[in-house]
């Protein structure tokens, strides 16, 4: 079969820019992470916490997740509708415009010009740049999987389009605002009181849902098979849960809104239908896992393969978490807690950023034109550091989350609150300490990737993939 | 475009799809069973919840905030009154008795001054501790509740009337004194000599003595052991507000700072203002 001239460049730009931003983004959580820890280091106007925070989840989300998944989907469609991708000048367009927004976003931050929405800070301007950007982007991909020379769409591109085309549609919705004047940064939503929070958190989650879940088991359906070198296990389950999963995810923001103004009815509805989301996102993680069998010896050799694999884990374990959180009962405890934090993070951390580096340590090679990575002991290397930093990072929020909001709702035989909120805090921070040490191990993990690249892209002394003898780990 | 062969897949002996994107196939295997199982038992269970908890939009509006009310009749506002019953409940228990007794009464009452103990405790720190401590030790510009030292008078009522109103809050029955700037009215040396004469450093020579009893005496008192009426503090002992230092007394002289501690009666009810003060008279030497 004839293989066209596949746009590498582009995936190429946006590979390097998914590696920069992330490593931004990671160095961004580890100081807010001991700005919570040792307050003193909140310094000046612009690297306060306040500020910090929206930036450093900006960049991880919508910089390090948005660029990989930009690379991925970019290298994923021309490849599997064997076509070459469509647009060179506009492909171009949405790296230096996606890169501009990002710049956009970040200065906003550190200068104070927020619309306080979470995840959705970025004021006006800023908005309806990226909708130029994202409008050429769903062009780009539309117009290759037009060109696209197989029969059938592939599972990964239904994800990516969904992901795609969700996001659009969350963008604009949330953002609608009337600036102030056109030469203003500031702006004023359309939405008001309750509806308001309702529609940020139909974004919120759906962000959630369609970029980091969605985009990438785009990621998760091209590149497991492609390492393992197995068939996905099964398409039937691949065809119900993509259906089951968007089709349930839109209707569960609500449960980010338990026992507040918002009506109960819409909260039930939030809660449930998050329930019913369980099986849908488990459904991923079973093809993905599934897909390795008569292939598990290959975790032993590629510990890129195993970065696949223990993001899936994580993948399964918060997907659970999440419906187990979303009922009332359990999120009145866990709610406004470190509990939410450390299950983002093992969503964003364990999933997100693992698929994305097994897709990166998997893609570097190739698109460079290299026989191997640098060293596949240094992928291993990071591999279990990052893994260990997630699993601090993680329990400790959980401990401390827990505790959070049992010592909260503590009352004495004489019905006084026990603790006071200076008491919760001044309980938690031992496990600041603990999570600020698993976020500095995860970015040195990613720093040892920064390495790794940067000689597998420079050419040093390339080992075949295959001489490398990976020690068997128990 | 090509259609590809269906073939068996030699490792799992299960039958592809046929289809072949850059050499990724798909098994044509079926969805787990108990994936499926999992997945209607959650649809069904949702549905039965829909019943009996509100959980839809009335198309006309109707109904619970424009939503089906369910056959339990739960709201959240219902479960809140509910778990809040309780503790009102083990308040009740004490409350009625406490709003009717004197401070004397509460004092010489085991059960209602173990109570206003522990709601004095609470209410402390989430209000007090800001400025005082956690602990009540205060802090350069902020009195120490611990001493037995007191600017206002340290009875139970006189710390009820300091909280209630506050200390130059701005509230008509505030505590209010100012000591005015000495800078303006006395030279330097005498400012010098009274500040010796206040923190006895041995150097006084009788002038500092002759001016403190010309110009502060009138507040601080003959032997300078301070006024409650005026909250003019004592200066006669080792603990200091603003500083003990030569340095520190002087500067106070010449330009005193004037705190304010803002009035509670506005921002806590009458019983947990009572139980704050007992709480606080009772952590260091309550007079």
């Amino acid at each position: 079969m004839d293989k066209p001239d596949y746009n590498d460049e582009i995936v190429k730009k946006f590979t390097i820019a998914t590696i920069f931003w992330g490593v931004a983004g990671f160095a961004a959580g580890v100081f807010i992470a001991l700005q919570m820890a040792f307050p003193e280091l909140n310094i000046g106007e612009y690297l306060t916490f306040g500020r910090l925070r929206p930036l450093h989840t900006s960049a991880v989300i919508f910089a390090f997740g948005g660029n990989a998944l930009f690379a991925t989907s970019y290298f994923v469609v021309q490849r599997t509708c064997r076509t070459r991708l469509w647009g060179d000048g506009v492909a171009n367009f949405t790296f230096w415009g996606y890169q501009a927004f990002i710049v956009m976003a970040a200065v906003g931050y550190l200068t104070g010009v927020t619309q306080g929405k979470e995840y959705a800070e970025p004021e006006w301007y800023a908005d309806l740049w990226l909708t130029f950007v994202w409008v050429a982007y769903l062009i780009v991909f539309l117009m290759t999987m037009k060109n696209r020379r197989e029969p059938h769409i592939y599972v990964a591109n239904w994800f990516y389009l969904a992901f795609i085309v969700t996001v659009a549609v969350l963008h604009l919705g949330n953002n609608i605002s009337i600036p102030v004047s056109l030469t203003s940064t500031k702006s004023y939503s359309v939405w008001a009181g309750v509806q308001s929070a309702l529609i940020q958190w139909w974004y919120g989650h759906n962000a959630v849902g369609f970029f980091l879940t969605a985009g990438f088991l785009g990621i998760m359906y091209y590149f497991v098979p492609k390492r393992a070198g197995r068939p996905v296990y099964s398409y039937r389950l691949s065809i119900l849960h993509f259906w089951s999963l968007i089709f349930i995810y839109i209707w569960a923001g609500p449960h980010h809104l338990h026992y507040t103004a918002l009506p109960d009815w819409a909260q039930t509805l939030g809660m449930t239908f998050s329930i019913m989301l369980w099986m849908p996102s488990w459904g991923g993680m079973i093809n993905g896992m599934m897909t390795l069998s008569g292939a598990w010896h290959k975790l032993r050799q590629d510990p890129v393969l195993r970065f696949m694999i223990i993001s899936l884990a994580f993948y399964g374990m918060s997907t659970f978490e999440g419906p187990l959180m979303s009922i009332k009962t359990v999120n009145a405890l866990s709610h406004y807690t470190d509990w939410t934090i450390g299950h983002v993070h093992s969503g964003a951390l364990g999933w997100v950023a693992f698929i994305s580096f097994g897709a990166l340590y998997h893609l570097v090679p190739g698109l460079w034109k290299k026989e191997g990575l640098y060293s596949m002991k240094l992928v291993n290397t990071h591999l279990w550091v990052a893994t260990i930093g997630i699993v601090l990072y993680i329990a400790a929020m959980w401990v401390s989350g827990i505790m959070q909001g049992l010592m909260w709702r503590s009352y004495d035989d004489m019905g006084f609150l026990t603790y006071s909120f200076v008491e919760t805090v001044y309980a938690m921070h031992p496990f600041y300490l603990i999570r600020a040490l698993g976020g500095l191990m995860f970015l040195s993990g990613a720093l040892i990737m920064v390495y790794n690249i940067y000689k597998t892209i420079c050419g040093d002394a390339v080992p075949s993939t295959q001489d490398v003898k990976e020690p068997v780990h128990a | 475009m090509s259609e590809h062969q269906k073939e068996t897949d030699a490792i799992s002996g299960v039958e592809t799809t046929g289809h072949d994107w850059d050499g990724i196939k798909e098994l044509n295997n079926p969805a787990p069973r108990w994936w499926l199982l999992v997945l209607y038992a959650s649809i069904i269970w949702a549905i039965g919840y829909w019943v009996v908890y509100p959980a839809w939009p009335t198309l006309s509006g109707e109904g619970v905030r424009g939503g089906t009310e369910g056959s339990f009749g739960w709201t959240q506002y219902e479960q809140l009154k509910e778990s809040q019953g309780e503790i009102v409940a083990r308040k009740a228990a004490y409350l009625t008795r406490f709003e009717n007794a004197s401070f004397a009464d509460i004092q010489k009452d085991e059960g209602l001054y173990e109570f206003a103990q522990a709601g004095g405790a609470a209410a402390f720190k989430d209000n007090c501790a800001t400025c005082h401590g956690t602990g009540g030790a205060g802090g350069n510009g902020y009195p120490n509740l611990n001493d037995d030292d007191w600017l206002w008078g340290g009875s139970v009522d006189a710390i009820y009337q300091t909280i209630r109103f506050g200390i130059r809050s701005g509230d008509d029955e505030a505590r209010f004194s100012e000591m005015p700037a000495f800078g303006d009215m006395l030279s330097a040396d005498e400012i010098s000599a009274i500040a010796s004469f206040v923190v006895q450093d041995g150097t006084d020579d009788g002038a500092g003595a002759q001016a403190f009893a010309d110009n502060c005496a009138a507040c601080h008192g003959d032997t300078g052991t301070g006024m409650h009426e005026l909250g003019a503090p004592n200066l006669m002992d080792a603990i200091w507000f603003y500083g003990g230092t030569k340095a520190d007394v002087m500067a106070q002289i010449r330009k005193p700072r004037h705190g304010v501690m803002p009035a509670w009666e506005h921002r806590l009810d009458a019983n947990t203002i009572r139980e704050l003060a007992i709480y606080v008279h009772a952590l260091g030497g309550g007079e």
